[in-house]
């Protein structure tokens, strides 16, 4: 990396990542006196995140990034549902869900790949 | 010694008693989930091409996965600074409301906008998930040193976690990596299942859910943005026809 490209890199990182995050930050705690948390505005910004984030889920499951391409499709959809249907068994336990997930495509994958 | 000399002796103590009550706190299972996602996340940005070093200061600036995520497939993408900030500031909306409920929380009666501000950086769905659960029952003077005390340990913990999935990611077995990355969408499909609790969400995850690779097939690049407009106005609109009706 040359001395020129750290700097396009790191002025690329502060503004589309720590500006972009943290200005809601901030913003937070400018109106955290204020604000309703419950108004209509802030259920709709906030069902638009939700649906993004869930958006990136499935992309990233669908069209996986790098090793997990070489995933049989079958099996990283199979460890999901395994990782869901644990997080519900075990009254929404997170850890035990990513756990059991994670068992399941690794078995999954060394079994059938 | 004097009076008030005793007593700012014993708020002392109660203060370095919060502060490593705090640091205690990150051994859960909450903590130990976050840091092997942060693991998995050191793994998928190496993947995208980033270097150690930038991918470190990413958790250190971001401090928030959807965003890092986000900002990484970006990079990775070749996309525009102007929408990689846009498609990274969209995941950081959530981070509000949390930051909105939590303040009155954990604030003093005098504690400067600035501090609020600084404290706010390392608020992220775990570490509100803890807070929330630990300090409205504390003393109001002990909630910013127990905080504090967390959020180092557990901010530390992660920026090593990060550099060292990053490391590992070339160095385990390529079934093994393949495990690593599958860490994040895992956590993050169940993390979003624990906070979208209403039916708005619900939907709103469900949408997002079927949208992002349809988008992602139409129109690559904006398929975070249109997913997350679309599919969450949707759900709004229809979460608020069902409210009226009920």
């Amino acid at each position: 990396m040359s001395g020129s490209d750290f700097w396009v890199q790191l002025g690329f990182l502060l503004i589309a990542g720590y500006l972009a995050t943290d200005i809601w930050r901030l913003a937070g705690v400018l109106v955290a006196s204020k604000v309703d948390e419950t108004g209509e505005i802030f259920n709709w910004v906030r069902a638009v995140a939700t649906a993004l984030v869930a958006a990136l889920i499935a992309r990233i499951l669908f069209f996986p990034l790098g090793e997990l391409a070489n995933v049989l499709p079958l099996v990283r959809y199979g460890a999901v549902a395994v990782g869901i249907a644990v997080y519900f068994l075990t009254a929404r336990a997170i850890a035990w869900g990513v756990l059991s997930g994670e068992l399941a495509l690794l078995g999954g994958h060394f079994y059938l790949g | 010694m004097s009076t008030s000399g005793e007593e700012a002796t014993a708020l002392a103590a109660r203060r370095k008693s919060a502060f490593s009550l705090g640091m205690k706190a990150c051994y859960s299972p909450a903590a130990i989930v976050l840091t092997l996602s942060f693991f998995g996340f050191g793994a998928f940005a190496r993947e995208g091409g980033l270097s150690l070093v930038f991918t470190m200061l990413i958790s250190v600036f971001v401090w928030a996965l959807p965003g890092q995520v986000v900002l990484v497939s970006e990079v990775a993408a070749g996309a525009t600074i102007f929408a990689a900030a846009l498609a990274v500031t969209l995941t950081a909306v959530r981070l509000m409301p949390l930051v909105v409920t939590l303040m009155p929380v954990l604030r003093g009666p005098r504690t400067p906008k600035w501090q609020q501000y600084l404290l706010s950086h390392f608020l992220a769905i775990t570490v509100w998930v803890e807070a929330m659960r630990n300090l409205p029952a504390m003393p109001r003077d002990m909630r910013i040193p127990f905080y504090v005390g967390f959020c180092l340990v557990l901010f530390t913990l992660n920026i090593f976690a990060t550099g060292a999935g990053f490391l590992l990611a070339g160095i385990l077995s390529a079934k093994l990596a393949a495990g690593l990355l599958f860490l994040t969408p895992i956590y993050f499909v169940l993390s979003l299942m624990s906070v979208s609790v209403d039916l708005t969400n619900r939907l709103a995850l469900g949408f997002g859910f079927v949208l992002g690779p349809v988008f992602f097939t139409a129109f690559p690049g904006y398929e975070l943005l249109f997913s997350g407009v679309v599919g969450g106005t949707a759900a709004y609109f229809i979460a608020r026809l069902h409210r009226g009706r009920v």
